[in-house]
């Protein structure tokens, strides 16, 4: 190779910058691969999920823009304005014609603004910007507004409305009331998440938010923003609110990609398995991409995939999908959702009819998890906040909603990742440290004789049995006899039972005379 | 301490030897003591445990049954020496023994040069050994090619703490001060099984054990209400960062004294902050598998303690990536402002008896006595001098452990070896090849007690004295400076280490004063030679020690001569890191060893182990130690009572991945790696990862768990990938029969 491939990045958001150090850190001298990665936010490669610590205070802004590493820093504060793929350029807000190589469109995706009445400043431009008091999160700029905007309601006891009870606006609220402000979401399904959880799952969510001091108004529309009173909604109703933040989803950012030709469906930019557009000598990935788009790790896992291809590091790199895991961030609720939760009928597992899914061969009565339907476990536990349900085809986990069982959604998450086989204690999967222990701690007489008492130096019950009859009458001199106890100590006090238990139930004991005839 | 106390215990070891355990980096005091001697033949030595502050009085069974080899028909009493390859080891005299390695040695120096002999030493051997077989390497032989087993312990720690603190000692603070912590997070280390008096010390409510495993340490603490964090198999670094991401947006780092402590007391903070933003609880969750909120509860419980402590072992060390992820504790460490202030810390449970004064004296590839680079020039110079050569004549920096061992008999590496105390046959990573590797030498010679694994393969074998048998020096995990005493003569016909040096370094030129066999000059002349480095011995008399005092190096000699009078008697033992220690017993208080006194945060990114499950071996495996059993088990395998409690190899496999594998609990499984396979027998527990195997490393042949371990090297430390290899289970068809490859 004469000379470095010169690739062109659009976008410094999350996976520009990701594919900046992926790249770096396959060809840290750059003698493969020139990269120029342009973004247009002032400050670059912003790590978006953290914004709601942003917004709770706990983070600061230099938390979530890290220095890259290695030499050279993106160009930020470069607006791209065209592409051409003619002559391989892209140019610039500033007049700039950068050639390519190959070109990266790495533009993520922007709010979607429903069009409601007020939420848009009306100017002589037409609409735009947004209204006084209204706000997206997705920006470093945004999240900047945002917390003027509750600053200001909290200092003045006022509350700030969420539109949109998705993944995002739950993390919003949850991140604003740590921040001490009031908040409601509104959301027009009868539950909030209900893209990925259903309808008993979205009912215990709700009573652990509204615990954390999450207020929320369900199965109702926004009709209109009023900046001095609040949220008007269409059952007539308005929601007193100081702010609105808008979390009514994204769309990909494919601007740029359309005005130069290239294929782009409803999702994004189209791509294929090398995450290659239209045109071979572009690429698209992120959220602007119609691989997968929404989440941090595709993002992330196709920039892998990207820097191995550029660099010629596994020229052969694809990127097959990520699996489908939702981890809400909101401290204090713990939820994780994986794969396909939902099954056909969502009634009673034990009597729903086999074949609901794919199949269509009858029930065989009897032969329950192999029929080719679903094997379902569901336990909905409202008090504690709890809610798990866990969907399986052989002994394969398809979906799962776990809620307030973190360590099992740890695990579950685990082993879905690697697409390995579950455990056959489904309910030890689904429920982790929830279910209580097999076994209490026994020392008398259900403990068996062959159970391991002094570890340090391998005393069984059965040998503490075994020295009482020979005349050790005590722990002390159980332990001289047996050297229990004689290592770390951690073994004192359940010796110290089993004394007492043989001098309970021996009946030479009593008597005090030796066991001289003890069997041995 | 009262008087009647101290006369007490002078009664009560006046007929005994105090000494301490010949096994791990605990050392254990005890007081050997002659039993009443039998019908015939000669007085057995009992072993009773000594009040101590690290062992308070405790022994486990290694310890209690130590003695037993002592008189072990199997022990060593005469040199063995192979006439040809392949032919039997016969006995031979010390004389012809002797003459023929030292002829052997200096024809191959004169013919292939000087590095054409390699020394692979021990962190079992007592300091003076290690310092002397060091000298004999880079004097005697002229080789730059010496390492020592050690290589394959504490080396990735010893790196981060260098790194972080400028001085590498296992604890910088005595045992005891554990005691008072109000959390003490154990990463990687399975003290209940590996030094279990050290329990002791340790409120199981407090703990916070971060293991793959439910090891008896983990379920320790949750039987007494502490933490298991049960992280997958390499990604502790990662963990490390996840909890310090905790600390930071939880607000556990913004007391007045981190603040402080941070500004006044490190560099690097920021980079290693930024470093732990990226590790937001969900995602650390997501590749380790430990629950966000388990993070959080671990990070709270160790951040409200007043007093804390972070302990790794080896299983955070073992990894190709080991030292970044000390290092990643120890910023965890260092942002909660824990080393160097009184009563908290960040430690290194050291592994093997010696493994603390073993890498300081000079047996490492690239070090000189006193914890002293050997591509320092003035370190160089230094030593030269003691020594009394030139300093042009020292070799430069040799390879490390593996690289060692994997370049024997080829046209590059060495043609001969010597071996003291250590027995890489076992211990090796990826062991198959390293025992291909020694029986390609051309001379392989080893001094040992009893015929180890790599003593089959030897050419020529040397009967040695066992710690009951000499006197010297250890150095325990916490860096206190201990007498090892001899209690009996050895058997006739059998020599210590010391002896075999100088025997072998006469017949090589040198002269007798150079290479004393007697402990005593030895150990004068290594305090001299450390004298002024990292690791000052100067001030370390023998009288104090003698006298039982507590001396913690670095000790300078601030004499001449006027040492506190010795009270003479063990029983000064008993005082630990207290107002009467001398030396060192609390590191960095007032400042890190850096020039500037400051600690360094280091920013690290966790990164994939060399090698990951796929198709063809889709678990992990991981390796590690059980209680009766000491390294490479020559030793412990020999005393009925321990290889009863733990007669052989198996493999802990969860029940639902055995079933799979078509295994059922005590059947036979057949584990397979790319360098190799093993067969064990299968052990069932529920409480394992399903997708982690475990496996101890004590056993040889085709049960040596080393036969699947990746020698993958960190690219600090040298230090191979013993935690971390990809397997597939299998039956073991054919009864268990081993293909002649296996069974070794």
């Amino acid at each position: 190779m004469n000379r470095a491939l010169n690739v062109v990045v659009v976008g410094n958001g999350m996976v520009g910058a990701r594919l900046y150090e992926e790249t770096l850190r396959r060809d840290p001298t750059s003698r493969r691969v020139r990269m120029t990665v342009l973004g247009a936010e002032p400050v670059g490669g912003y790590n978006r999920v953290l914004l709601p610590g942003l917004l709770s205070g706990s983070l600061t802004e230099a938390d979530l823009t890290p220095e890259p590493p290695g030499e050279g820093s993106p160009a930020t504060g470069t607006t791209v304005t065209g592409i051409d793929r003619d002559a391989r350029t892209v140019s610039t807000a500033d007049g700039r014609q950068l050639p390519y190589d190959r070109l990266v469109l790495a533009t993520g995706a922007s709010t979607v603004i429903p069009p409601l009445p007020g939420l848009r400043e009306d100017t002589d431009e037409g609409s735009g910007v947004l209204a006084r008091g209204v706000t997206a999160l997705r920006t470093l700029a945004d999240a900047r507004r945002l917390r003027r905007l509750a600053d200001r309601a909290r200092a003045v006891g006022a509350r700030i409305a969420v539109l949109g009870g998705g993944v995002l606006g739950l993390e919003a609220a949850r991140a604003l009331v740590a921040r001490g402000v009031a908040v409601t979401v509104v959301h027009p399904a009868p539950h909030v998440m209900d893209r990925q959880l259903d309808a008993p799952a979205g009912r215990v969510l709700g009573r652990a938010l509204r615990r954390t001091g999450i207020e929320q108004r369900l199965g109702v529309m926004a009709v209109r923003w009023e900046p001095a009173r609040g949220l008007h909604l269409d059952d007539g109703s308005v929601l007193p609110a100081a702010g609105l933040l808008l979390c009514t989803g994204a769309r990909a950012e494919t601007g740029l990609a359309q005005d130069c030709g290239l294929e782009t469906g409803p999702a994004g930019i189209a791509v294929d398995d090398t995450l290659t557009t239209s045109d071979p000598d572009i690429h698209a990935l992120g959220d602007c991409a119609d691989a997968e788009p929404g989440l941090v790790q595709p993002g992330w896992e196709q920039a892998a995939v990207l820097a191995d291809r550029l660099t010629g590091e596994d020229p052969y790199a694809r990127y097959l999908g990520s699996p489908r895991v939702t981890r809400l961030k909101a401290a204090g609720i713990e939820l994780a959702c994986l794969g396909d939760p939902f099954v056909a009928d969502d009634g009673f597992a034990g009597h729903a009819p086999a074949g609901g899914g794919s199949g269509g061969q009858g029930p065989a009565a009897g032969d329950f998890p192999d029929d080719g339907g679903p094997e379902v476990l569901r336990l909905e536990d409202p008090t504690r906040e709890r809610y798990a349900k866990l969907v399986l085809h052989g002994d394969r986990v398809t979906g799962a909603i776990l809620l307030g069982v973190p360590d099992a959604a740890a695990g579950l998450v685990q082993l879905y990742d690697k697409g390995a086989p579950a455990p056959s204690d489904r309910l030890a999967l689904m429920l982790g440290r929830a279910l209580p222990p097999e076994t209490a701690s026994e020392t008398g007489e259900s403990l068996p004789d062959h159970a391991m008492v002094c570890r340090c130096n391998s005393v069984t019950k059965g040998a503490l049995r075994s020295a009482w009859y020979d005349g050790a009458r005590s722990a002390r001199e159980l332990a001289d006899a047996t050297r229990a106890t004689t290592g770390c100590g951690g073994c004192r006090g359940a010796v110290e039972k089993i004394a007492a238990w043989l001098a309970e139930t021996d009946p030479l004991s009593s008597r005090d005379t030796p066991a001289t005839t003890a069997p041995r | 301490m009262p008087e009647a106390t101290g006369a007490a215990v002078r009664a009560a070891t006046a007929t005994g030897t105090a000494t301490h355990c010949p096994y791990c980096a605990l050392q254990c005091a005890m007081t050997l003591t002659p039993e009443a001697a039998a019908e015939s033949g000669p007085a057995r030595l009992s072993v009773t445990p000594r009040e101590f502050p690290t062992n308070r009085g405790g022994l486990c069974q290694k310890g209690w049954t130590s003695a037993q080899l002592l008189d072990s028909p199997e022990r060593l009493t005469t040199p063995l020496v192979r006439d040809t390859k392949g032919a039997p080891l016969r006995e031979a005299s010390w004389d012809e023994a002797l003459d023929l390695v030292a002829g052997r040695f200096r024809v191959l120096r004169e013919e292939r040069g000087a590095d054409s002999v390699a020394v692979f030493g021990s962190g079992g051997l007592t300091n003076e050994k290690a310092y002397a077989l060091g000298k004999f390497a880079r004097v005697a032989l002229g080789t730059s090619q010496i390492d020592y087993n050690g290589r394959f312990c504490m080396s990735s720690a010893a790196a981060a703490g260098n790194k972080a603190f400028g001085l590498d000692r296992g604890l910088p603070f005595p045992v005891t001060d554990l005691d008072d912590s109000e959390a003490v997070v154990l990463v990687g280390a399975n003290p209940a099984e590996t030094m279990p008096p050290l329990m002791g010390h340790f409120d199981p409510a407090r703990l916070i054990v971060v293991d793959p495993r439910r090891t008896a340490t983990a379920q320790a603490a949750l039987d007494g209400g502490g933490l298991h964090l049960q992280p997958a198999p390499g990604t502790d670094l990662a963990l490390a960062l996840g909890l310090l991401h905790v600390a930071l947006v939880e607000g556990h780092l913004d007391t007045l004294h981190r603040v402080a402590y941070r500004a006044e007391r490190t560099v690097g903070w920021e980079d290693v902050r930024q470093c732990a933003a990226r590790w937001w609880p969900e995602r650390t969750e997501r590749l380790t598998g430990v629950a966000a909120a388990d993070l959080r509860r671990a990070a709270a419980a160790l951040a409200r303690a007043r007093r804390a402590h972070i302990l790794t072992g080896r299983g955070a060390e073992q990894h190709s990536k080991g030292v970044d992820t000390v290092s990643a504790w120890i910023d965890l460490a260092l942002a909660l402002g824990l080393p160097g202030t009184p009563g908290s810390g960040y430690g290194c449970l050291t592994g093997q008896g010696n493994g603390q004064g073993g890498r300081e004296h000079g047996q490492k590839a690239d070090q000189l006595p006193g914890y002293r680079h050997i591509e320092d020039p003035a370190a160089r110079e230094h030593i030269a001098g003691i020594w009394g050569v030139a300093p042009e004549s020292l070799p430069a920096a040799g390879r490390s452990a593996w690289e060692l061992l994997d370049a024997l008999g080829t046209p590059e590496g060495p043609a001969a070896l010597l071996v003291m105390g250590s027995n890489p046959a076992v211990s090796a990573p990826r062991v198959r090849r390293a025992v291909e590797r020694l029986r390609a030498l051309d001379l392989l010679v080893v001094a040992d007690f009893l015929r180890s694994e790599t003593a089959e393969l030897a050419d020529v074998v040397l009967p040695v004295t066992m710690w009951a048998e000499e006197s010297g020096t250890m150095t325990n995990l916490e860096g206190r400076v201990l007498r090892r005493r001899a209690a009996q003569a050895p058997p006739p016909g059998v020599r210590t280490d010391l002896e075999v040096l100088h025997g072998l370094a006469v017949r090589l030129g040198r002269s007798a004063h150079e290479f004393p066999a007697d402990p005593a000059p030895v150990f004068d002349e290594l305090r001299r030679a450390s004298a002024g480095g990292t690791a000052d011995y100067a001030g370390a008399a023998p009288e104090l020690l003698d006298a039982g005092e507590a001396v913690y190096w670095p000790v300078r000699d601030t004499t001449g001569g006027s040492v506190r009078e010795a009270t003479g008697g063990p029983e000064r033992d008993a005082t630990g890191g207290g107002a009467e220690a001398l030396g060192s017993p609390r590191l960095f208080l007032d400042r890190f060893a850096h020039p500037d006194g400051r600690a360094r945060f280091l920013p690290v990114e966790h990164r994939e182990a060399a090698e990951l499950p796929d198709a063809e071996h889709p678990l992990y495996a991981t390796t590690g130690r059980q209680l009766q059993h000491y390294q490479s088990g020559a030793q412990t395998r020999r005393v009925p009572e321990l290889l009863a409690a733990a007669p052989g190899p198996y493999v802990e496999v969860h029940p639902d991945t055995a079933r799979r594998a078509g295994l059922a609990d005590g059947d036979t499984a057949r584990i397979v790696s790319r360098r190799g396979a093993v067969l064990a027998r299968t052990r069932c527990v529920p409480s394992l990862r399903p997708d982690t195997v475990f496996l101890p490393f004590h056993f040889p042949g085709g049960g040596a768990a080393n036969a699947l371990t990746n020698p993958a090297l960190d690219p600090v430390s040298r230090m191979p990938e013993f935690k971390l290899s990809a397997v597939r289970l299998e039956r073991a068809d054919g009864g268990g029969v081993m293909s002649p490859e296996e069974a070794v």
